[in-house]
């Protein structure tokens, strides 16, 4: 066995996007020792996935097909948290580049609305609301500030919406399917209430 | 809804923030990753650093302070300084930075802003605008490599048609300095930022000018622009990051309190 294969903690899966060191730093920063990996058997011996993504849906869609990741992803059943994009990629369908996603999340992501007053892409610090009490958001409090950056998300669902978020209209800022957990926002760029959501999910 | 941001604007030359008036005489403020923490943990929600003297001496900001950072920091940042391509700004978004922004390169090859949008997506790419207003034919233009005073050149662009231009060619982000304020603390260039407000249908961020409270009040409330980023305030203690966003909510501006 190799010394990689060992490793059982966190693994960032490297989708080649920008935000990759982001995610690591800030784990390192809450005392985890993660490692990046594409490696498929790596993946499924980790405790819990990463799965980042900065930039385009299509593009990070089709890395991870040529890379060989799309049915180890899915078949996962670890705690797996998608940051951003990585969130939208465990959808059915997005408008963005109209491509197929890993269909986990049985919804769409589509398109935020722009008005006179709604700019885009939504980007900056903006407050998330829920309901419903949830391990992920131990210690944050409704109305907390996290970092947005992006122009499409999941519309608000009754089936997997754990928080929401609103800028125009309002929709999914945290959803949850099974083992599968996506954020909109950046924890790793959203101060101490980020760092309180990631340490959250190292305890999951 | 958003909070209004607070930016601190970093300049940095040769390895040390440092801070001119008028974009001249720079003076030595203290080093990047002390700062950059400090005013990560007062409350800013987004630093900017500015390698000044990068664009006109064709250098590239060197990645381990970018680096450096990001491993520090837990807020956004956005670096700028003579990023001439995508392969350099695929270098500074590896090296941790959430966004690059273009200014001077930007202006002698537009294409560039294009690149980048398709690259890294348009939520990555600030466009900074070094606009000044000419007294004598009362009209706002766009300047060029104004880091070096040596090398400071006026261009064909008015400042309008060229935010309006930007905006097309992909920019996710517009940073609006207004040259003439800045350094002075004499408050934001209103009239000029109501007149971008009203084309810019992207993200706008007022720079120059800051002196005091009643100034950010002040652009927040009469240009509704998302942020605003200041420097030689925050650098010399005049204002303090956290005491200012509180008395920021307590004049009903949105902001991110911690």
């Amino acid at each position: 066995m190799t010394q990689t294969l060992q490793h059982r903690g966190t693994v960032i899966i490297d989708t080649r996007c920008a935000n990759l060191s982001s995610v690591y730093f800030a784990l390192q920063r809450i005392g985890d020792h993660p490692v990046i990996s594409t490696d498929p058997e790596q993946l499924k011996q980790a405790d819990r996935l990463i799965l980042p993504g900065v930039g385009n849906a299509q593009a990070a869609m089709q890395q991870l097909e040529r890379m060989n990741l799309i049915s180890c992803i899915t078949e996962l059943t670890q705690p797996v948290l998608g940051i951003c994009l990585g969130m939208q990629l465990m959808g059915r369908f997005s408008v963005e580049g109209h491509c197929s996603l890993l269909g986990i999340i049985k919804d769409n992501v589509v398109s935020l609305q722009r008005t006179a007053d709604i700019r885009l892409p939504h980007m900056g610090w903006n407050c998330i609301d829920y309901h419903h009490e949830h391990p992920l958001l131990f210690h944050i409090d409704r109305g907390s500030y996290f970092y947005f950056v992006h122009s499409y998300a999941y519309p608000e669902s009754n089936k997997y919406t754990v928080a929401t978020c609103e800028h125009g209209q309002r929709f999914s800022a945290i959803v949850q399917k099974d083992n599968f957990i996506g954020v909109q926002f950046h924890p790793e760029r959203s101060g101490a209430a980020g760092e309180q959501l990631l340490k959250n999910f190292l305890r999951l | 809804m958003l909070a209004k941001r607070i930016i601190p604007c970093l300049d940095v030359k040769e390895g040390q923030v440092v801070k001119g008036v008028r974009f001249r005489d720079h003076e030595i403020m203290g080093d990047i990753v002390p700062l950059a923490k400090r005013y990560a943990d007062e409350g800013a929600d987004e630093l900017t650093f500015y390698d000044i003297t990068a664009s006109a001496h064709r250098r590239v900001v060197a990645s381990t302070w970018i680096k450096s950072v990001a491993e520090v920091i837990n807020i956004p940042f956005c670096v700028a300084g003579g990023i001439h391509s995508v392969e350099e700004a695929a270098k500074i978004l590896a090296s941790g930075a959430d966004k690059i922004s273009v200014n001077s390169p930007a202006l002698s090859c537009p294409q560039l802003i294009t690149d980048l949008a398709n690259q890294f997506g348009k939520q990555c790419v600030v466009v900074g605008i070094d606009s000044y207003f000419d007294q004598a034919t009362g009209e706002y233009t766009v300047h060029q490599y104004t880091g070096d005073p040596e090398a400071t050149r006026q261009t064909q662009w008015k400042t309008v048609d060229w935010v309006k231009e930007v905006q097309r060619l992909g920019a996710g982000e517009i940073v609006l300095n207004t040259m003439n304020q800045d350094g002075v603390r004499n408050g934001y260039d209103i009239k000029q930022l109501q007149q971008v407000r009203a084309c810019c249908r992207i993200p706008l961020i007022a720079s120059g000018g800051a002196g005091t409270a009643a100034h950010f009040a002040e652009v927040f409330e009469q240009t509704d622009v998302d942020g605003a980023l200041a420097a030689s305030v925050f650098h010399k203690g005049l204002i303090a990051i956290d005491q200012l966003k509180t008395w920021l909510n307590t004049q009903s501006i949105k902001v991110r309190l911690i």
